[in-house]
Formats: C-alpha cells, sequence, structure tokens
C-alpha cells in the first residue's frame, strides 16, 4: 500500500500543499479528483520524488520509499513528454533502460505494449508525427514500458476520444488487478466515477474526502427517492417527513426525513396504483465533488 | 489486501554510471542522426582541409616563382648566383627591348656604364620590384632574435585555434541548451527525473556532447596534422605540432566546463525563444576570448592573463606555446586552474539545473535558480 502522510509543500509564501493524507491501494483504481491549482500535480510530483515536500512522508509497504524503489514506478506527467523526433518504439526502449531494464527485456516489453495500445503500425515514426489520440497511447506505453509496480497518472484520459479511452482503460485495469496501487487524476468526473474504486477529492492543497467509491457515496447520499406510478403522484406533497424536489404527472423526486417515510410511501403508492419505479437516488460523483470543495 | 513484494524478481537499478552513460549514449546517436550537424561537420572539416591545401600551394608558389628577364651581354655578371630569374639571353639592347614589349618577359637586363652597378633595367610599365631587390646590394642585417615568427602567421596561426574553438564551442553549446530546453518544454524531463538522479542526467548531457565535441576537434587537429605533413609545410607542423596537442587537451577540459554552463543557463527557461535571455553570458566568455586573440595575438602581456584565464587558455596557451614565449610547466599550471575552475562550475551548474527544471513558464531569476 502506498501511504501518502501529512505531506505539505509551500512555493514562497503559497501554501500549495496542507498535510495531505491519503492512501493507494494495491488492485483498486484510485481517483485523483481536484480543480485546476489544487494541488494534484504537486502531490503527484512529490510522490515520484521528481519534486521534494516540506514535510511529510510517503511509504510503501511500510517502509520509506526511496529513488530506488520510485524507479519501479511508472509515471505519466500531466503535459505530454516525450522526445518528439525520436522514434516511438526506440524511446520506450530508451525509457526502459533508464529505469533499470535489460537492453532484451526493454525490447520485449516495448514491443508487447505497442502490440496491446494498437501502436505497432507506428513504431518507428517519430513521436512529432502521430496523431494526438495516438501520441496519448505512446504516452501511456512510457509509463508502463518498465513493468512498473505502482503507476501514478496525471491526466491519462485528457485527449483521448471514447474508444482509446477503452483501450487505456482496460490496459489499466490489468495493471490494478495484477496487484498495483494506480492512481489517476482526472477532471472528467464520469469517467472517474466509472473507474475508480476508491476516490481521493482535494482542494486548494487539503484533502476534503477519501474512501471507496461507495462509501463516499453513502455518506453523501441524502434519502432521495425517485417514483415512476401510473396514476398523478401529486399526493406525495401532503405527506408528512417528504419534501418534494421535482415533479411531473406520475414522476416523483422527493427527500425524506427518515427511512421508514419512504416505505410508507412505497406501499401508499401501491395502493393508488401501478409503480413502475421506486429507488433511492446516489448523488453522482460531480455533486459529491461539488458539495466537498465547497 | 497484497502488498508489493516482487522486487527480489527485479533487476537492480542502474548505477548513476550506467544511468550516466544511457543519458550520454542517446545524446551522442541522436546527434550523429541529425543531417545538420553531419552537414556542418562536414563543411568544417572541408574548410580545414581547404586551407591547408591552399597555403600549401601557396608556399610552394612562392618558393619556384621566377621572373622572366632577358639579358643583353655582359649585363648578366652582375646578376648574383641562385637569383631567383627565369634567363633569356638578347644579343642587343633593341631585341631585349622587343622582348620586353611583346610581354615574352618581365624585364631586361642591360649594360648601362653610367651606373655604379654597370647595369640598368628595361620594363613595360613599371619594373618588377622583385627584381630590383635581387640586383641591390642590401646592407648586412643581423637578427637578435632569430626565433621570431613571422607576425602574419602568428595571426593565422591564433584565428584558427581561435576559430575552431569558437565554432565547436558555439555549435556544441548551443546544441546542449537547446537539448535542456527541449526536455522541460516536453516534460519528458518529469519522467526523466523520476527515473533517474538528475545529476546522472546532467552528467550524462554534458558527457556525450564533450565526447562529441572532443571527436570532432581530435579530427580537426588529425587532419591538420596529415595535411601539413602531405603538402610538405614540415617548417609549420614542427612549430605547430605540440601546440595542436596542448590545444586539444585544454579543449577536452574546457569544453566540459562550458557544457556545464551551457545545460545550466538553458534549464532556466521553458521555451527555445528565450534561450538567448540566459545563456548570452555564456556566448560572451566564447566570443570574448575569440576576439581577443585576434586583437591581441601580438601583445604578450595580454596574452600571458589569456592563458591562464580558463575560459581563453585553450586558445592563449596554444598560441603562446606556438610563439615560444611559454615555459614548460605553464601549461600545466594553465591545465590544473582551468580543471579546478571546471569542476567549481559543474557543482554551481547542476545546483542550478537541479533548482530550474521543473519551474516551467517565465524564465527562473538567479537568486532562485543559485539557491540551495
Amino acid at each position: 500500500m502506498l501511504e501518502i502522510r501529512n505531506v505539505s509543500k509551500r512555493y514562497g509564501t503559497a501554501q500549495v500543499l496542507t498535510d495531505v493524507n491519503f492512501d493507494v491501494i494495491p488492485g483498486r483504481m484510485t481517483g485523483f479528483v481536484g480543480g485546476n491549482g489544487a494541488g494534484k500535480t504537486t502531490t503527484m510530483r512529490i510522490i515520484l520524488g521528481v519534486l521534494a515536500s516540506d514535510g511529510g512522508t510517503i511509504t510503501l509497504g511500510g517502509t520509506k520509499l526511496t529513488p530506488e524503489d520510485r524507479r519501479r514506478f511508472g509515471y505519466m506527467p500531466e503535459e505530454r513528454g516525450l522526445y518528439p523526433k525520436m522514434k516511438v518504439e526506440e524511446q520506450l526502449i530508451y525509457l526502459a533502460r533508464l529505469h533499470g531494464l535489460s537492453s532484451a527485456a526493454a525490447k520485449k516489453n516495448a514491443g508487447a505494449l505497442l502490440e496491446q495500445l494498437g501502436l505497432t503500425e507506428r513504431s518507428s515514426s517519430t513521436v512529432e508525427s502521430l496523431s494526438l489520440g495516438n501520441q496519448q497511447r505512446a504516452q501511456i506505453a512510457a509509463a508502463l514500458v518498465h513493468d512498473p509496480e505502482v503507476l501514478i497518472l496525471d491526466e491519462p484520459f485528457s485527449g483521448l476520444d471514447p474508444l482509446a479511452v477503452d483501450v487505456v482503460v482496460s490496459v489499466l485495469k490489468d495493471r490494478a488487478v495484477s496487484g498495483a496501487p494506480v492512481l489517476f487524476s482526472s477532471h472528467q468526473l464520469d469517467i472517474v466515477e466509472r473507474l475508480c474504486d476508491d476516490l481521493v477529492i482535494i482542494a486548494n492543497g487539503s484533502i476534503r474526502a477519501n474512501g471507496s467509491r461507495e462509501s463516499l457515496r453513502a455518506a453523501h447520499s441524502t434519502l432521495r427517492y425517485e417514483l415512476i406510478s401510473s396514476g398523478d403522484a401529486g399526493w406525495l406533497r401532503a405527506v408528512p417527513g417528504v419534501s418534494v424536489v421535482d415533479f411531473d404527472g406520475g414522476y416523483a423526486l422527493f427527500d425524506v426525513d427518515t427511512e421508514a417515510t419512504a416505505q410508507a410511501v412505497l406501499r401508499d403508492a401501491i395502493g393508488r396504483g401501478d409503480v413502475a419505479t421506486f429507488s433511492p437516488q446516489h448523488p453522482s460523483l460531480a455533486q459529491i465533488f461539488k458539495e466537498v470543495i465547497r | 489486501m497484497t502488498t508489493t513484494t516482487t522486487t527480489t524478481t527485479r533487476p537492480p537499478a542502474p548505477s548513476i554510471a550506467q544511468s550516466t552513460w544511457l543519458v550520454a549514449e542517446r545524446e551522442i546517436t541522436v546527434r550523429l542522426r541529425s543531417k545538420a550537424f553531419l552537414i556542418s561537420t562536414g563543411i568544417l572539416l572541408l574548410l580545414v582541409l581547404a586551407s591547408i591545401v591552399i597555403g600549401g600551394f601557396a608556399a610552394q608558389n612562392a618558393a619556384s616563382e621566377k621572373t622572366p628577364v632577358a639579358v643583353v651581354g655582359t649585363a648578366g655578371d652582375a646578376i648574383p648566383s641562385g637569383a631567383a630569374l627565369d634567363i633569356t639571353e638578347a644579343s642587343s639592347v633593341d631585341e631585349a627591348s622587343e622582348l620586353v614589349r611583346d610581354g615574352t618577359v618581365d624585364a631586361a637586363i642591360v649594360p648601362d656604364s653610367s651606373t655604379p652597378l654597370g647595369v640598368g633595367i628595361i620594363a613595360d610599365t613599371s619594373a618588377p620590384s622583385g627584381l630590383i631587390g635581387q640586383l641591390s646590394i642590401s646592407p648586412p642585417v643581423t637578427l637578435l632574435d632569430e626565433n621570431a615568427t613571422n607576425p602574419l602567421i602568428t595571426y593565422f596561426v591564433a584565428l584558427g585555434f581561435g576559430l575552431v574553438f569558437f565554432m565547436s564551442a558555439m555549435t556544441f553549446g548551443s546544441v546542449i541548451a537547446q537539448n535542456v530546453v527541449e526536455e522541460k518544454q516536453t516534460r519528458v524531463v518529469e519522467i526523466l527525473m523520476s527515473a533517474i538522479p538528475v545529476h546522472a542526467l546532467m552528467a550524462g548531457k554534458v558527457l556525450g556532447n564533450s565526447i562529441l565535441a572532443f571527436g570532432q576537434i581530435a579530427v580537426i587537429a588529425a587532419l591538420s596534422i596529415i595535411g601539413l605533413t602531405i603538402t610538405g609545410q614540415t617548417d609549420l607542423l614542427s612549430g605547430l605540432g605540440t601546440p595542436i596537442i596542448w590545444f586539444v587537451a585544454f579543449f577536452a577540459i574546457g569544453f566540459v566546463l562550458l557544457a556545464a554552463l551551457f545545460a545550466a543557463t538553458g534549464s532556466m527557461v521553458s521555451r527555445m525563444e528565450d534561450i538567448g535571455s540566459t545563456t548570452t553570458p555564456v556566448t560572451m566568455m566564447i566570443m570574448l576570448p575569440y576576439f581577443a586573440v585576434i586583437f591581441f595575438n601580438e601583445n604578450p602581456t595580454v596574452m600571458a592573463i589569456m592563458s591562464y584565464v580558463p575560459f581563453s587558455a585553450p586558445v592563449g596557451m596554444p598560441v603562446r606555446l606556438f610563439l615560444g614565449t611559454a615555459a614548460w610547466w605553464e601549461p600545466i599550471l594553465s591545465l590544473v586552474i582551468l580543471a579546478l575552475t571546471t569542476v567549481a562550475c559543474i557543482w554551481v551548474g547542476s545546483r542550478i539545473y537541479q533548482n530550474s527544471l521543473l519551474k516551467m513558464g517565465a524564465r527562473v531569476k538567479w537568486g532562485e535558480a543559485l539557491k540551495s
């Protein structure tokens, strides 16, 4: 498990990170969400050792990270970075070797990844000649080519079309399933919602929420229910403990004061006619996000 | 929950030396594949070769060229033996005059009892000065310093060392600065920094480019020595051989110094367009010695100072060695000073590099770049 403990960072007079604490659990995808300038990239750079923190520790499996450990990390920086005039495959081999792979192992990994990401045909093209989407795939390959044990990806999905997103998602899930902790940041909340097992929300340099997706949802759910019935749902307004949020003929979205009120409403609704849908509403990630960063 | 304990199956991480060499290797292969580099090196080598060959021909022509003259009767007695003249015998003054007029000869030497020499010269529009010199009687000259070098040759030797140093340092130096900015601009540097220590990255860059620059200089030096030998300019070679070897030694260390400074100053900017704003001081340190050696190559005091100042020593010391004004221990002392300065510059340079690599956007301020 990768543990980030009490990490702080200050640039001049600006405090960019304050006591950042969270875990990245092996085998799970952890989404890292926050607005621009919230401190995502700074946190990731500190985890990678590219940037020094002013305080706090980062441990992997209980021991403090060393540069040696960090070589086994895979990193994808936010703004894309590869040598524009170097051939894709050559570049991957070079990066793998910098991470300590033998020349043969580097070649083998690079070939396999290019195959997996559908870039085999472009392996001897220069990076600058690739389309944006393909450059992005090459970038992902660069983060994975040395078989990293931990993945830190800054905005891995920005600039990808939906098909490419699926390809990348499947590659990342493979790594997570094989036991690697995967931390990725994204602005695209819908992708994070679909992908992540755990979630870390950061705003103004401090962690606002952190935990599994389900627990966060449960913590922020507001006893809201949706009802779709055959008759007019106007009667709901008169039920004590119910406040209607939205209403249209047989459709109603409403909050209740207790779980028991909801059950009473359901029994009542069935008595009045056919009920097509009666379901508790979970807040979307976007709603949770807005709520916690407020 | 599993913890990652697969460390035992991993190959050991490469050492600093291996990382440095990997970076250096990439710098070298990328450069050797660049057409611009190959073409500019080719042009530089051609220029060196051409100047040697042309110099050789000029020397030979100067030696073999004889002035064609017509000589009438006893006037030939006035010509000193060994004069560089191509003599045509003419039977009379009129015939000799005719030969001058139609251009067969440059001038005619005719008997003329009215002068102390006993001969006169007939020429078409003006008398060839070389001829007059050969027929004149000169007062004996005693040279106090027989080894003094022709100032024109001194100038060209100084210019040659200066130009080669200037060109190599500028081209390779700016390539280093550009590479650093490219890595910063494309953010590839973040991946590199997460894989290997920053000082290995900088050392690899400096090493790779120094090897290339040194290789280029060594080829130029070898080409000069071989060229001078083949074209028979052995006099010049015997004077130049030692200075050239010292030049290569000074260049090898001096370039490492410049490379470190170029890498450091390049890392302070984020865009190619801004390179000039921080690398200018380093560029100046290359240009000033170049101009100084052109203007002051005959001023022993300036040259003596230049031969010890680390930035100009690679040019100043070889010129002084060529002139024979440096004692045997002087290049060694100067080389030690240069080496110590280089170590200091690498230390300062790597600090600037480390502090600046991740700072994007505006140029990094000197104070910020230098802070520990």
